[in-house]
């Protein structure tokens, strides 16, 4: 019997101790994932990605979530059968940075190997949203695999730098902010 | 490289514009500014998609399900105890194990545990709020909890939420990832709240349990059922 699709329905403000709780300092549930995603021993090159979230009216956004799912550093996506400990999943709210950015202290995933340039697939969240919004981040020195990547190629060019993540002041360090509106609004995909 | 390609994985049915709602509802006023203005750009599912994060039976512990009793410090919370309990689907009627359901809500006197809730109700010092669990290989899931009130909120004069859970759900993939609310049957508040109007109808009723006296335990907890469907498969493969 063919069943509909549950609504989804905004996460909320109130998101935070049942999400994130060791984030935002809740002992009495653990988490299932924050925005550590790799530790020293995880095999790869460290990517530490900072950035924040941007309302229509340019305001930063203190009480949105984000999640990443990337592939390991050869490319492949866990599958929970690896020993390396690298889940690939990382969650962050806003709301514990003084300047509300979301930072993911992980590893640069390699290319998937389908003919894609290495990136990271995001879910945003937010108050506000009644249902959640895809986007990928791409690291903007990879032009060469980022010229001919299938799904960037779909991306009108002059919209393509707003998923790119650029290189900061410190080594390993990318900045990738998300814009909801204006002339900087990021892409959003429909999977 | 990765072992797999995405032509050995199933495409997923892209949202269903007719259950799910739009960015932007006009009468739940956060959504103008907090929603993409242009359209979403359509994207061929690849591994990326296809793939997602995998939190089985070791990301729960023995009572994140019983949330009368997973955040207790001196006695057994105060409210309604209930049962909530459903099964997780996929549009073709296929059920979902080993899913990981993530859940949030406000105590009996609809006040959340979360530090930025000002509501002037009172907290409870044995309720948390927040739980787990993993869908049995039927997608069968089973909390206990605490019937959640309803609060003020400042959409707009005299606003209320009506009482309601939070859900978060994975399923197979990072594309069928749900958050979403249930509600309580014939609660009053649904016909005046903009978050839950901003279903289509005829499809706001999917976010409402059941009382189901099955689930009713006799002199323990009433019983409520909330079925989840997430997005099926594709009828076709992509690449054809």
């Amino acid at each position: 019997m063919r069943r509909r699709q549950t609504p989804s329905q905004t996460v909320g403000p109130f998101f935070a101790f049942g999400l994130t709780p060791g984030q935002y300092g809740y002992s009495a549930l653990s988490s299932i994932a924050d925005g550590t995603m790799a530790g020293p021993d995880t095999p790869g090159r460290r990517l530490r990605l900072e950035g924040r979230v941007f309302d229509a009216g340019g305001e930063t956004v203190p009480d949105a979530m984000v999640e990443i799912w990337q592939a390991d550093a050869t490319g492949r996506y866990p599958d929970g059968r690896s020993n390396t400990g690298f889940a690939g999943f990382g969650r962050c709210g806003t709301g514990t940075d003084p300047e509300h950015r979301f930072v993911f202290e992980t590893i640069r995933p390699g290319p998937p190997g389908d003919g894609q340039a290495p990136h990271l697939n995001v879910i945003l969240f937010m108050r506000g949203m009644p249902r959640h919004a895809f986007t990928r981040i791409y690291l903007a020195d990879e032009a060469e695999a980022n010229a001919s990547d299938p799904v960037l190629s779909t991306v009108p060019p002059e919209r393509r730098g707003t998923l790119l993540a650029a290189p900061g002041s410190r080594d390993g360090v990318y900045l990738f902010d998300i814009h909801l509106r204006g002339e900087r609004e990021t892409v959003f995909f429909e999977p | 490289m990765s072992d797999t390609s995405s032509r050995d994985l199933p495409g997923y049915a892209p949202f269903d514009p007719e259950t799910q709602p739009n960015w932007v509802v006009p009468d739940y006023h956060s959504s103008a500014s907090r929603s993409p203005g242009r359209p979403a750009i359509p994207l061929v599912q690849t591994l990326s998609e296809l793939t997602g994060p995998v939190y089985g039976h070791g990301a729960v512990q023995p009572l994140d399900h019983d949330l009368t009793r997973n955040g207790v410090t001196d006695g057994a919370p105060l409210g309604e105890r209930i049962i909530v309990t459903g099964q997780v689907l996929d549009e073709d009627g296929r059920a979902q194990p080993d899913t990981l359901i993530e859940i949030w809500q406000c105590n009996s006197a609809g006040r959340y545990i979360h530090t930025a809730d000002r509501h002037d109700a009172p907290t409870d010092p044995n309720f948390f709020g927040g739980g787990r669990c993993v869908t049995d290989e039927q997608g069968r899931y089973r909390f206990i909890t605490i019937k959640p009130a309803a609060y003020p909120w400042g959409n707009h004069p005299n606003a209320w939420r009506p009482a309601h859970i939070h859900f978060s759900l994975f399923g197979p993939a990072f594309v069928t990832r749900l958050v979403t609310q249930s509600y309580f049957p014939g609660d009053p508040l649904l016909a005046h709240d903009p978050i839950y109007m901003g279903t289509p109808v005829p499809f706001r009723d999917l976010l409402v349990m059941d009382y189901d006296p099955e689930v009713t335990e006799e002199g323990f907890a009433l019983g409520y059922r909330f079925d989840i469907v997430l997005r099926g498969r594709r009828a076709t493969p992509l690449e054809d």
